[in-house]
Formats: structure tokens, sequence, C-alpha cells
């Protein structure tokens, strides 16, 4: 069996086993759904049946489990509550603003954590090192709504550079030319594409710092010292290359960090993706709808680390030989 | 261990993270004498609304005329509460998983790790969203209970892979050579050398919980009204942000300090533990 299918399979059970857990959680919460869906208690004990009929709740438990993973398999995530549509519906909505928020985070992520941990890896226990420490240690530390917060005071209120809330300005959008419009998404995208980026960039640039200190005694760098290569030469294909792997290791183990960050973030600058509308729903206790999130991000979370896996293969020729 | 914990007073890292912990435990604990105001007091609706920070309000006054300093104590106290306890069980219940994992058998294993990633790859923030929606409100022992089981998974994992290294090992074959008991061995030659790195584990989890709780508040979720935490000042302050950007900032520098002190002395004890890499 090829790698890639070995891949898809485990990545499949993940999904088929995640699905088995919010199962779980929804049979063992108290309460029954149909007293969720209608919070009024209105109904007439009638009514009540038909529900649960409908809904399936009669039946014997394992029938209920099977349905309910053979719906989710197929991409049948239940109803909203709230909004009264398929929950699929509700998510597919929303999850291309969560990917463009997320790769535009992901990039300055890594963009600058590696960049500020080769700065500082290349020059360990200087002042400058020093000074880096404490600032991504800083930001690591910093609740990532409330960076949020900080930066819309500075950079929306305080500065008027970028707007503070949105994904486009609703009153002008529609009027504005393609080159306009796409000014318009990108000056709505840096606030919150930055606070996420921020918060892990601080944490690459650490992985990072540590990854070159392991490799700056390696055998191979003093060789190439010794045969007089450039330094920058040494640094690049000698050092950052062998350093990147562990970040690359990180970099799989980053979307479900980033993922829980557009839960927080989103909210912050009123974003429209499936962060907010997850966080909007456990609010309104809307549970298909969480679980749906749960389950597409557990789903994106496995993409993500099939995407690491192959980036690993393009960079350490080793792995491929391996596999 | 104490060796360990000589090492890391020695460097300056633990040393800074020991005071910062230690003064935040400390102020903490003392919040009912230390806090001079009652944290939902509003105490003077036409007078004392939103007050910039001075000597009688160090941190300034909320929309409510709470005192923010007040509230901020208040809040820090139960959210480190919340995280130790969380971390004290998770670390325990990641501990004993990752032993039976790695001790009992294949077919437990295979299925309890299976089930550790499915659980991993759910994005933590959505997993206590899927609780909360379910089970709405919870008071501190619920959140306390919700973040050690949705929090043991990385510990389990860690743990079990050093058992199996450890099964390896001559001191092991030995014991059971020698016809030690299960339990024997678990308790006498595996648990002393797993200690290291659930402790270093457990102390970086600390600030992970203060972050997550701060997190849920902040979304109205968690610990029901009017109890002070600091995600729900944050957000308190979120909708004063232009008149009162004390409100958010306090509480959240707090956050920053506590995670901080708790980074900074988990990563002294990973360097003291594991020699190799300082």
């Amino acid at each position: 069996m090829t790698l890639l299918a070995r891949r898809v399979i485990q990545g499949l059970v993940i999904v088929f086993l995640v699905a088995t857990l919010t199962f779980a959680l929804v049979r063992l919460a108290p309460g029954d759904p149909v007293a969720a869906m209608s919070p009024t208690r209105s109904l007439t004990e009638e009514t009540r049946e038909q529900l649960r009929r409908n809904l399936g709740l009669d039946r014997p438990i394992t029938t209920q489990y099977l349905a309910y993973v053979s719906h989710v398999m197929r991409g049948d995530l239940g109803t909203s509550f709230i909004q009264n549509r398929p929950v699929w519906h509700a998510i597919r909505d929303r999850i291309p603003e969560t990917i463009l928020l997320a790769l535009v985070a992901l990039l300055i992520d890594y963009a600058l954590g590696v960049f500020l941990g080769v700065v500082q890896g290349t020059r360990p226990k200087s002042r400058l090192d020093d000074l880096l420490s404490v600032t991504t240690l800083t930001i690591y530390s910093m609740p990532v709504f409330w960076l949020g917060i900080i930066l819309v005071l500075v950079f929306a209120y305080g500065l008027g550079w970028l707007p503070s809330t949105g994904a486009v300005d609703p009153a002008v959008y529609d009027s504005l030319p393609l080159a306009g419009k796409f000014g318009d998404r990108a000056r709505h995208l840096l606030l919150p594409a930055a606070t996420l980026g921020l918060v892990g960039a601080a944490a690459t640039a650490r992985y990072q710092r540590a990854a070159m200190l392991d490799v700056i005694h390696q055998d191979y760098v003093r060789t190439a010292r010794a045969k007089g290569l450039d330094e920058r030469v040494i640094r690049v294909r000698h050092m950052l290359r062998n350093a990147l792997l562990p970040i690359i290791t990180l970099f799989g183990l980053s979307f479900p960090v980033l993922l829980s960050g557009t839960v927080l973030v989103e909210p912050v600058f009123g974003w429209p993706g499936m962060g907010r509308l997850a966080a909007e729903s456990a609010a309104g206790r809307d549970y298909p709808v969480v679980t749906g999130i749960a389950i597409v991000g557990a789903l994106m979370v496995v993409l993500g680390n099939m995407l690491a896996d192959l980036l690993y293969r393009v960079i350490d020729p080793r792995t491929r030989a391996a596999a | 261990m104490m060796r360990a914990l000589k090492h890391v007073a020695r460097s300056t890292r633990g040393r800074v993270g020991f005071a910062l912990v230690g003064f935040l435990v400390v102020v903490v604990a003392g919040t009912s004498f230390v806090s001079p105001h009652d944290p939902v007091a509003q105490l003077d609706l036409d007078r004392l609304q939103i007050q910039a920070p001075s000597m009688a309000h160090l941190f300034g006054t909320d929309h409510l005329s709470r005192d923010v300093l007040s509230r901020v104590l208040y809040g820090a106290r139960i959210s480190l509460t919340i995280a130790l306890l969380s971390v004290l069980l998770s670390a325990t219940i990641g501990t004993g998983v990752g032993i039976a994992a790695g001790l009992v058998g294949k077919t437990l294993d295979a299925v309890v790790m299976r089930a550790v990633d499915a659980a991993l790859a759910i994005p933590r923030m959505l997993l206590l969203l899927v609780v909360f929606a379910l089970w709405g409100h919870v008071d501190v022992l619920g959140l306390v209970t919700v973040f050690a089981l949705t929090s043991w998974f990385g510990t389990s994992r860690i743990v079990r892979a050093e058992v199996l290294s450890l099964r390896q090992r001559d001191f092991v074959t030995a014991a059971h050579a020698l016809g030690l008991s299960r339990r024997r061995l678990v308790l006498h030659h595996l648990l002393p050398n797993l200690a290291a790195p659930v402790i270093v584990t457990a102390t970086l989890g600390v600030g992970q919980i203060v972050l997550m709780e701060a997190g849920l508040s902040y979304l109205g979720l968690g610990i029901a009204d009017p109890t002070p935490t600091l995600g729900r000042i944050i957000e308190e302050g979120y909708h004063h942000m232009l008149d009162a950007p004390w409100i958010s900032l306090f509480p959240g520098l707090i956050i920053v300090l506590i995670v901080i002190g708790f980074s900074l002395i988990g990563d002294a004890l990973h360097d003291s533990l594991n020699p190799r890499s300082s």
C-alpha cells in the first residue's frame, strides 16, 4: 500500500473516532435534544413525541450511533437549531473566510518566526538574542484575543490606519473596482491575521532558535567552515535546511492551535468565519453546529498533518528512502 | 529531583520564574486581605463610574463603578486555582493512562492511543465549545473537571513513550527477573523515572489552562456571572475600549505574568532535567 493511501485511511479512522466521541458527548449531556430545541417549553407532549421520532431518538442507541456516524461520513452533520438549515451549509459559508485568515496568519507566523529564530540562533547569548527571547516569551504568553484588542486600540482607533471590524467595508465594497476590492479585503485581513500570526511566530521563533543551536555544533557545519564556504551559504544551506526539520513537525502541530485561535480572534474582529460561528453557536447552545465544526476542524487538522508529512519528504531525502 | 531544583534555582530563568509565580501566589492567596474592595460591589454609580487609575483605585474603576484591582485579584485567584487543580488532575490521568497503555498489552495500547490521536486532532478550543454547548454554565469544580478531562492526551502520549523505552532498560528486566509484582514495578521503578517529563509538561500546562480559561470566559462560557474571571473582565472592558482601556489592560497583563512565570519554571526544569539540551 502506498504511503498516501495509508495516510488517507488513518485520517478517515480519526474522523470516524471524532464522530464517535461527539456522539458520546451528546448522549452523555444532561437534558433531551428536544428540550434544547424549544427552550420555551410550550410544546404539547404529542409534538414532543413527533419531534423525538423525527430525530430518531426513539430508536435503540446502537442504531442511532450507526446512523449518526454514517451520516457524518457522508457529510451530513445534522440541522442547526438556530439557523434552521443543514449544519454543513452554515459551516460551508464560513470556511473560506477562516481558511483565508489562517493561511495569512501561517505566512506571518513562519516567515517572521523562522527569521527571528535564525537571527537568534546564529548569535546565541548576544544582547539581541536576549531581547528577542524576552519579547517572544511575552507575546507567547498573551491571551490571543487580548493582543487583538490592543492591536485594534492602537492601529484602528489610535492611529486610524486600519478598520477594526468585518471582512470588508459593506458600504463601499460592491462599488469598488477589482483592485479596490482586493485592497479593502487586505486592509480588513491585516489585523486579525497579524494577531494570530504574531502569537504563532513567537512560538515558532523559540523552536527555530533551539533547532539552530542544535545544528550549530554539528560536524558538517564545521566541515563547511573548514572548506572556507561563505558564512551565508553555511547558514542557509547547512544550518537552516537541517534546522527546518523540527519546524515542519511544529507546522503539522500548529493547525489545531491555529483553529483554536480563530475561535477567539474572529469574535474580536467581527470576522465572519467558522471560529466565530462556533463561539456564537456554543453561547446559543446550538450544539449540532458546534459538533459539526469540531468534526470539520479535526478533518482540517488531519489534512494539515498530511501536508506536513509531504513537506518533510520534500526537505529531508532520508524520509523518502525510508518510506 | 532535589538536584534539579537546585539547578533551576541557580539559573536566571528559574529564579525569575519562581519569583514571579511566588509573588503572584502570595498575593492571590491573600486576596481577601489585600483586595481593597468587594470585587462585585458597585461603589458609587453616580461618581465612581469609569475612573482612570489613581491612588484611590490603582487599576481604575469600570462602567459599574467596581474597583478593577479587586476584580483582577479575585479573577487571578480563580484562574490559578482552576489551573493548578486541573493540571494536577490531568497529569494524574495522563500518567495513569500512559502507564496502562505502555505496560498492559498491545490491544489496550492500540485502542487507547488511537482514541488519543482522535482527541488530539480536535482543536482543544472546539472540544471545549462542544462541552459547553451541551452542558451550559458550570461551577469551578465542573470547570476543573472539564479541563482535566480534556488536557491529559498529550501527557499520556509522552508517558507511554517513556514507559516503552524504560521497559527495554536493564533495571526493569532485572525487576522482572526477580519476580517483582507489577504494582511494585510501577511504584518503585517506573514512576520515579517518569516524574521529570510529567512535571515539565504539567508546569507548562498551567499557563495553557490559564489562557484557555480566560478565552472561554471572554466568550461568555465557563463559570457563570457575576464571578469576576480574568477573561470576563477583559470582555467587559472591550465594550469600553475607548473611554476606559485600563479595564481590559490590567487583567491581560496579569495573565501574561502568570503564563511567563510558569513557562520560565517549566523551561528551566526541562533544561536541568535534560542536561544535553542546556
